[in-house]
């Protein structure tokens, strides 16, 4: 039986906890200022970009990228914490069907990544980005879309992991080599040859991408690689992949 | 009480884990309005039993009915009719209590007006009105556990499952818990099933069933279990426990068992038994004691041996034993 009502009450669990703790709160606010602002502007120093965006104006398509990828993997965390702390069974055991579960823990935490990459966008224009009303919508649908492909992945992934520990090494593993293949600090076009395969099968990738062709100036070295339509398209459906992969593996594994 | 009476029916149920079978035909009613036990050693199969009536596992062969519902069939309409409280705090640390009971009631379909009258009304009775708006971090392991128990109970549910629901708590918190789930029932007139292997608290049911190694081994009142023990048992220790054990069956006829290093054995009129067992036996008698059966001499007559702390399934932890050592629940 699906339930609207135990989606929402879900979704706002989420909400709540996010907000009580205050060093994630804390974390995930500062760490982007810290990529911007310092290693951004550090090496906005040595980079000659000529015409287009500069150094610092390039990074952050990629760091709105990174925050969206860290805030799903960490909400998706919460799944195999529930699990350790038992609160998983009082989810089980309601009159719900699993599917409901995953669309509640789908929805929060594609919703927050969404709002932090959000509040990202403010520091657009201190960057010297002009982000119109437009773009800012048309971000907000991009986030949403990379923010729901990552949390799906996460889901899919979290029934496997047995223990807190598994976190670090799905920290170490896939969630930096996904953020440092991105094109998120460099254009993929940069990365050797014989690695470069990974970064095509990367969906954020395709993410990152897609926010440059919103936010960055046109012109220069450093711009969008791929056409929009495949960076959409990518995105679509991979989310909807792991979106039926993620409730099908719950509804196995417990 | 007659069979149209039972909530829960269970018959020849059999759970298999790895080809190994855990339950092995396992038949009871559960009647409307009792408190049932599930009294065992740990890992005689209560957890599992549990789980199946809860739905949240699986059966081999049997049939298992709760509330007239199938739990294979019909496992939407069963967790409808069930509360549950299981082994582990299964709260969200990081909401109020209040909080935890509001999520509850969203999981359940609760209507919204019902809802804030009946999580006053159980905060009270379980005396956490006062606490209402803390984090559940900050609170001891027995309100917890009263917390959870006025969970299990927010939606009305017609059987309250309890998974040794004091495990891990002291004597004195465990009594109140007891007498707060007797309270509730009275009030709230669900049926209880609860599991534990506690002996005092399976003093508190009104009918146990005694499991071992996956099968019920006595099914009753608590009261008419130790009337099937006759007499009283006396505990002795001796200089030598095998020709004293020989000596009581000559010269008494009774089967004496050995149980931690000295013997025991059940006699009618044990008072007046003690002055003739000091005349009659040839070997040194170092201690003797009598007790008045309890259950855990029924399940030691039972199965010939005590219900001990054995090794308890990976997921729990530390078990506490009764007394004054037991832990704390740990993971606040």
């Amino acid at each position: 039986m699906f339930s609207y009502k135990a989606v929402y009450v879900i979704v706002m669990r989420e909400f709540k906890r996010f907000f009580r703790q205050r060093g994630r709160f804390i974390v995930s606010m500062v760490r982007p200022l810290i990529w911007l602002f310092i290693v951004g502007a550090g090496f906005t120093k040595i980079i000659d970009v000529g015409e287009g965006a500069d150094y610092i104006q390039f990074i952050l398509p990629g760091i709105v990228g990174m925050t969206i990828l860290f805030s799903s993997i960490f909400s998706t965390i919460s799944v195999v914490w529930d699990r350790e702390f038992g609160f998983l069974r009082e989810m089980l055991v309601a009159p719900v069907s699993r599917v409901t579960i995953v669309v509640g823990k789908l929805l929060s935490g594609t919703a927050l990544a969404v709002f932090q990459g959000t509040l990202l966008l403010f520091i657009a224009p201190i960057l010297g980005l002009d982000v119109g009303v437009t773009d800012f919508l048309a971000m907000i649908f991009l986030m949403t879309m990379l923010a729901l492909a990552i949390t799906a992945l996460g889901l899919f992934v979290a029934p496997f992991l047995t223990s807190l520990e598994g976190f670090n090494v799905i920290m170490n593993f896939i969630v930096l080599p996904m953020f440092f293949l991105s094109g998120a600090l460099f254009p993929i076009s940069a990365i050797p040859r014989a690695i470069r395969f990974l970064s095509f099968i990367n969906p954020l990738s395709y993410g990152v991408d897609s926010f440059k062709h919103v936010l960055l100036p046109a012109g220069g070295r450093l711009t969008p690689e791929m056409p929009i339509v495949l960076d959409i398209a990518v995105i679509a459906v991979f989310a909807i992949i792991m979106t039926f992969s993620a409730a099908i593996v719950f509804d196995k594994k417990k | 009480m007659s069979e149209n009476n039972s909530i829960i029916k269970v018959r020849g149920l059999v759970k298999k884990y790895n080809g190994v079978e855990a339950v092995r035909g396992v038949s009871f009613d559960v009647y409307s309005g009792e408190i049932f036990g599930f009294l065992g050693p740990n890992g005689a199969g209560k957890t599992t039993t549990i789980n199946i009536l809860c739905t949240l596992l699986g059966y081999d062969s049997g049939s298992v009915a709760v509330n007239g519902f199938d739990c294979r069939k019909s496992s939407h309409e069963v967790r409808s009719s069930i509360g549950l409280v299981f082994q582990e705090i299964t709260l969200d640390n990081q909401l109020t209590a209040y909080e935890n009971l509001k999520f509850h009631s969203y999981m359940y379909n609760m209507e919204r007006k019902t809802t804030k009258i009946r999580i006053e009304e159980l905060l009270e009775v379980v005396g956490l009105t006062a606490r209402r708006n803390d984090l559940v971090r900050e609170f001891s392991g027995g309100m917890k556990r009263r917390l959870e128990v006025a969970r299990g109970l927010l939606h009305r549910p017609k059987v309250l499952f309890l998974d040794e629901p004091t495990l891990g708590l002291d004597p004195q918190t465990r009594k109140h818990v007891w007498s707060f789930i007797e309270k509730t029932r009275k009030k709230f007139g669900n049926t209880v099933f609860m599991t534990t292997h506690y002996m005092e608290e399976a003093d508190v049911c009104g009918r146990v069933a005694i499991i071992d190694n996956g099968k019920i081994i006595a099914c009753d009142s608590p009261e008419e279990l130790k009337k099937s023990m006759k007499g009283e048992t006396i505990y002795l220790k001796t200089a030598d426990n095998e020709r004293a054990a020989r000596e009581l069956k000559e010269k008494f006829k009774l089967e004496a068992k050995v149980i931690d290093g000295g013997l025991s054995f059940n006699v009618a009129g044990g008072e007046k038994f003690i002055p003739r067992l000091f005349e009659g036996m040839g070997v040194e008698i170092n201690s003797i004691s009598l007790k008045r059966p309890s259950l855990e001499d029924v399940f030691i007559h039972l199965t010939g041996r005590e219900i001990r702390e054995e090794t308890a399934s990976p997921r729990s932890r530390t078990r506490g034993p009764g007394g004054p050592r037991g832990m704390g629940r740990g993971r606040g």
